[in-house]
């Protein structure tokens, strides 16, 4: 039996004035599934989980998250949705004027914390949030005492508070060193297994790729050009596929 | 300057003009309906007053001295030396303080959310924000130029108070006038006509240099330069709009003969 789609995207195309980033665009993402989404510098991989999470609106084509279709959603309904759907940002996006237990707690105030929940159930939730990253002691400290690996971590933990359903991963090894990238892809693997999540991860990082993906669609010139396993694909024959590999 | 120069040179002057108009009405038609978030509105007014008070102190003070210190020569000669606390008071009150305290907070404040809200723009803080749930103009923009409004004539009638007390410093330099006397004729030189236009457009006036900071950093590109660029452009613009809703204050309140 096939395993449910947790995401389905079907002929998406965005543009930026004359660039065509997506043309006719289609994949689905399954359920506990970690999909890398693959592609050069500029090929439209952020825009495409951009257009998942409502920041950028396509053109045209449809996005089902969890089998609801977000074209027809409203600013409440988008918000809703956006609790089963994390983001870890590329450049992390902490919060630089509150400390790492603000910046947990924010998503939470907007989300679930009511003026007479309890504190500690919301330190409670912060910790574990922390625990599961490795970074429990942090929780006082500013964003800008902390290390660019400390940083992406700290980001993750406050994608994780509220627990979501499907994470989508903005080139989460970026301008990080091969030791803290192959920390970040294996926490990736961990979260997977420990939230049972769904991910779409953006990236061009070969060892990460490897550690943490399930599938791979390789996204040129605005369509999905290939998809498959990544041994599979690192075999191919096709020389636009196998340039990425090498 | 050279950023205002080349507004007026191509025609992108109205353009910005009219951009600047829908984040205007974006803020009345989103300001004022719930979600309020008070929290921040009450931190907004703590960093645009409370931080803002002891450079506006300090430049109030200087200002009340020196203006009297300066005017001081020229009534001597006419021999209306006695002329010197009313004149100080309403050339304070009217216009000089009101004008200077928005100018500062135009370069402190202006500049501040400019550069704030280009560096979370340029650094994906206020996308954040929204994938959090929360709608980022009403807890970044909104609290923020409803502070600068309600803050400014807040540190406009301090900088009354302090500037006339520096006023009362350079009378006594060289000449001799008691604490009484000094506020006697201070209070009798004004009246409701100067005080109440000069508070009203210092309301117009922080809302603004809110309306400008927050915009040019609200819509902040090309990276840490165009963070640099927004706080630069919010100080210019804002400075700008200080002047000129002054002149339309001055014609208005001339025109219903307030004075």
């Amino acid at each position: 039996m096939e395993a449910k789609a947790v995401i389905e995207i079907d002929k998406l195309n965005k543009s930026f004035g004359d660039n065509h980033v997506l043309r006719d665009f289609s994949m689905k993402l399954y359920r506990g599934e970690n999909l890398v989404v693959l592609g050069k510098s500029g090929s439209g991989k952020s825009v495409l989980i951009k257009c998942i999470i409502g920041l950028l609106y396509p053109e045209n084509g449809t996005i089902k998250v969890l089998g609801e279709d977000i074209g027809n959603y409203d600013q409440k309904q988008l918000d809703k949705m956006r609790v089963k759907v994390g983001f870890l940002f590329q450049s992390n996006a902490l919060y630089d004027s509150m400390t790492v237990r603000e910046n947990l707690e924010f998503p939470l105030r907007r989300h679930w914390m009511k003026e007479t929940q309890e504190r500690s159930e919301v330190d409670g939730l912060v910790m574990d949030a922390l625990t599961d990253v490795g970074l429990a002691h942090t929780v006082d400290m500013m964003p800008s005492e902390l290390s660019g690996g400390m940083r992406k971590r700290i980001a993750l933990a406050r994608t994780l508070i509220l627990k979501p359903e499907i994470i989508l991963y903005d080139e989460p090894t970026t301008g990080l060193d091969p030791i803290t990238g192959r920390e970040i892809s294996e926490l990736i693997l961990k979260v997977q297994e420990k939230y049972n999540a769904s991910s779409i991860i953006i990236s061009h990082d070969m060892n990460c790729i490897g550690i943490t993906s399930n599938r791979v669609v390789m996204l040129i010139e605005g369509k999905c050009y290939a998809e498959g396993e990544y041994g599979e694909l690192s075999q191919s024959e096709d020389e636009k596929v196998r340039n990425f590999f090498i | 300057m050279a950023d205002l120069f080349s507004i007026f040179r191509k025609s992108e002057f109205l353009q910005e003009v009219g951009h600047i108009a829908k984040f205007a009405g974006r803020f009345f038609s989103e300001g004022f309906q719930p979600r309020y978030e008070f929290r921040e509105f009450i931190r907004q007014c703590y960093w645009v007053g409370y931080k803002s008070l002891p450079l506006v102190g300090i430049t109030a003070f200087i200002m009340g001295l020196v203006l009297t210190i300066q005017s001081r020569p020229t009534l001597v000669e006419f021999g209306a030396e006695s002329m010197l606390p009313s004149m100080v008071a309403i050339s304070l009150v009217r216009e000089i303080s009101p004008v200077i305290t928005a100018l500062i907070c135009a370069g402190k404040i202006g500049s501040g959310m400019g550069a704030e809200l280009g560096s979370m723009r340029v650094t994906e803080q206020i996308d954040a924000m929204e994938v959090s749930g929360t709608n980022p103009f009403k807890y970044l923009i909104v609290t923020r130029i409803l502070a600068t409004t309600l803050m400014l004539p807040v540190l406009s009638n301090l900088s009354n108070a302090i500037s006339l007390y520096g006023g009362y410093l350079g009378v006594n330099i060289r000449g001799s006038v008691s604490w009484h006397l000094y506020w006697a004729q201070v209070f009798d030189a004004l009246s409701y006509g100067d005080m109440v236009p000069s508070i009203i457009k210092t309301f117009f006036f922080g809302f603004a240099i809110g309306l400008i900071g927050c915009y040019k950093g609200y819509y902040s590109t090309k990276g840490t330069e165009g963070v640099g660029r927004s706080a630069n452009s919010a100080v210019v613009v804002a400075s700008l709009l200080v002047f000129i809703i002054d002149l339309i204050a001055v014609q208005i309140t001339d025109l219903l003969n307030l004075t």
